[in-house]
């Protein structure tokens, strides 16, 4: 028997948890070329900005063990470009897409917010709040839960009523709870954790950094443990919030692990560079491994590692034993 | 996988991949999964075509230097080994439709993508000469082919150990003007390819240069291999090798900027509507 995949991110049905992650599926295009858009439960563009963007200098990128490093500036096309090519093309093919927006002010998010709020084919906004904040001397939105709450408030009164508004945040926080339960009171109808750590390498043949912008965001493997702690412990203090799971994600247990974590939906990003078909072969690997454990719908593992220990579920393919007297 | 060899300096690897070989245009590229299925190293390399044949329903030879910890994986394969490639990727180059007189620039092991081409060129009638250099003797790629291909071939080495010493723009306004060229076709580093589209406009004619740009996926989502590229409207845009390229007219590619975001560039930072600096 298969397993339910189907998932819910507020009150909006996806048909499985795997998105791609923002900035990871360029304009959907590329990736159309090698599977079916629709076959996954959402993509999520990069990050839509007002103007048009040429991103960072090169080299922008440096491969990191189980992981790299990237600096690419939110290059991209701006939000009028986008409204007139990419956002059409996805609509018109069916795809599930989450709009993922940055911005350096509070106007900026809810400008964007209102040129997407009457755009059709808008199946969630993801709002990115790794962005230095232009107010406040460049200080990053996703480091302060008061500038967070701010940004998702007002995406929120902006953006119609029965589109959930999503906030992706950093792991770069003293206290990553805190943030999410800011954005959750901001009116954030769901959460993405995590958005890419800053790092750094230095080229030992230039002696120089190997990235021109020096730091960059680090994901793949590497970075993973890092998400499911972030994930752990937000659902643990906020039970009743979706979360969108990325961090490293490359196989169908490493999905399995966010989900038990407390995900309902998986983001895969940097696996998608490795194995443009990654989305789909994780789907299939998660649904076996499901299947393997005796599970009949995805949403009864969402978050089930935080159980009490003692208190297994009951399995068909196993036997409860006794507490050893030992 | 099919053969391992080596080439004077460089590893030259064939296998066997009819998904690739059949759709095949002269100037694609595959992009390979190094370190094997537990691999470490996520990113892909990217190699230009060398050859493709029908044997065994279509094989694919590739041309690479050790250059680090992947490529060193890659040299260390042997026949019967399985590799994970994604291709045929890119835009391959244009063809001219008459048959015209191209002069082939190749430097170091980028020469190699250029026989795929010279053979689409031969049946189209045109005459090619080439033109080959690289630093030293061992590593000037496909001198015998070439020879074999071109009406003429000139080398060149910095060392002086083939060919002419010195660089292929020094020799490349000679060539031009005894073979009275009407298009140049190039590949290989990118201050040669700076060198040789200099050497293209001066004389007014078209060149195509193929360029060699650091990527993680060569499909078109990782936006790490972008270059400055003037659009048909005159506007300067940050574009992907991959995708884009790897081949571009070469008056369109601003050699001189590569590497740094041109501040007149759609919107670089400052510009009108640039928006502000981001960090990720």
């Amino acid at each position: 028997m298969s397993v339910d995949m189907r998932t819910y991110l507020a009150h909006v049905e996806l048909a499985n948890p795997m998105t791609t992650a923002a900035g990871c599926a360029s304009s959907g295009r590329e990736l159309a070329q090698f599977f079916d858009l629709n076959r996954i439960g959402a993509l999520v563009t990069r990050s839509i900005t007002m103007a048009p963007r040429a991103g960072r200098p090169t080299p922008r990128m440096a491969e990191t063990p189980s992981g790299m490093l990237n600096a690419i500036g939110l290059q991209g096309p701006g939000i009028d470009a986008f409204l007139e090519r990419d956002l059409p093309w996805l609509a018109q093919r069916g795809v599930r897409t989450i709009v993922s927006i940055g911005g350096g002010t509070v106007a900026e998010y809810g400008a964007l917010a209102r040129r997407l709020t009457d755009a059709p084919g808008v199946t969630a906004v993801e709002v990115n709040l790794a962005c230095p904040n232009m107010e406040d001397r460049g200080r990053v939105f996703a480091r302060d839960g008061a500038s967070a709450a701010e940004v998702i408030s007002s995406v929120r009164t902006l953006m119609r009523y029965d589109v959930p508004v999503v906030a992706k945040l950093s792991p770069d926080v003293a206290d990553v709870v805190s943030v999410a339960r800011a954005c959750v009171e901001g009116g954030a109808d769901a959460l993405s954790l995590i958005n890419s750590p800053l790092g750094m390498s230095i080229d030992t043949e230039t002696l120089r950094p190997s990235l021109a912008a020096v730091s960059g965001g680090l994901s793949g493997p590497a970075v993973r443990p890092l998400a499911v702690r972030c994930v752990w412990q937000v659902h643990a203090a906020l039970p009743g919030v979706p979360i969108i799971g990325v961090g490293g994600v490359l196989t169908g247990r490493d999905a399995f692990e966010m989900v038990l974590a407390g995900a309902c939906v998986v983001g895969v990003g940097t696996a998608l560079f490795h194995d443009p078909h990654a989305c789909l072969r994780i789907l299939r690997e998660l649904e076996e491994l499901l299947q393997a454990r005796g599970f009949q719908r995805l949403a009864d593992a969402v978050g089930l590692a935080h159980r009490p220990p003692g208190n297994a579920r009951s399995r068909a393919d196993t036997t409860d034993m006794e507490e050893s007297s030992l | 996988m099919l053969t391992t060899r080596r080439v004077d300096a460089y590893h030259a690897l064939t296998v066997v991949a009819p998904g690739i070989a059949e759709p095949f245009r002269p100037g694609h590229f595959v992009a390979l999964a190094v370190g094997g299925p537990q691999s470490s190293m996520l990113t892909r390399r990217a190699f230009s075509v060398h050859d493709v044949k029908p044997d065994y329903g279509g094989t694919v030879e590739f041309v690479f230097t050790v250059r680090g910890p992947g490529t060193a994986w890659l040299a260390e394969r042997r026949a019967r080994d399985t590799l994970d490639l994604v291709g045929p990727l890119g835009r391959p180059f244009p063809l001219p439709r008459d048959p015209v007189t191209c002069v082939l620039v190749g430097g170091e092991y980028g020469s190699a993508m250029l026989f795929g081409l010279a053979d689409a060129l031969l049946q189209r009638g045109c005459r090619i000469d080439f033109v080959l250099g690289a630093a030293s003797a061992d590593r000037v790629f496909g001198a015998m082919r070439a020879r074999r291909m071109g009406e003429t071939t000139t080398l060149t080495t910095e060392d002086g150990s083939l060919g002419v010493r010195g660089r292929v723009t020094d020799v490349l306004p000679g060539v031009i003007a005894d073979a009275r060229a009407d298009v140049v076709y190039a590949c290989g580093p990118m201050a040669m390819l700076r060198g040789v589209t200099a050497v293209s406009v001066e004389f007014d004619i078209p060149v195509q240069v193929a360029v060699e740009e650091a990527m993680a996926c060569g499909i078109g989502t990782c936006m790490t291999c972008v270059l400055p590229v003037i659009g048909d409207d005159g506007v300067t845009r940050m574009v992907r090798a991959c995708s884009e390229g790897p081949v571009f007219r070469g008056e369109r590619v601003r050699f001189e900027d590569v590497g740094t975001i041109p501040f007149d560039a759609l919107g670089a930072p400052g510009s009108p509507g640039g928006g502000a600096r981001h960090v990720s």
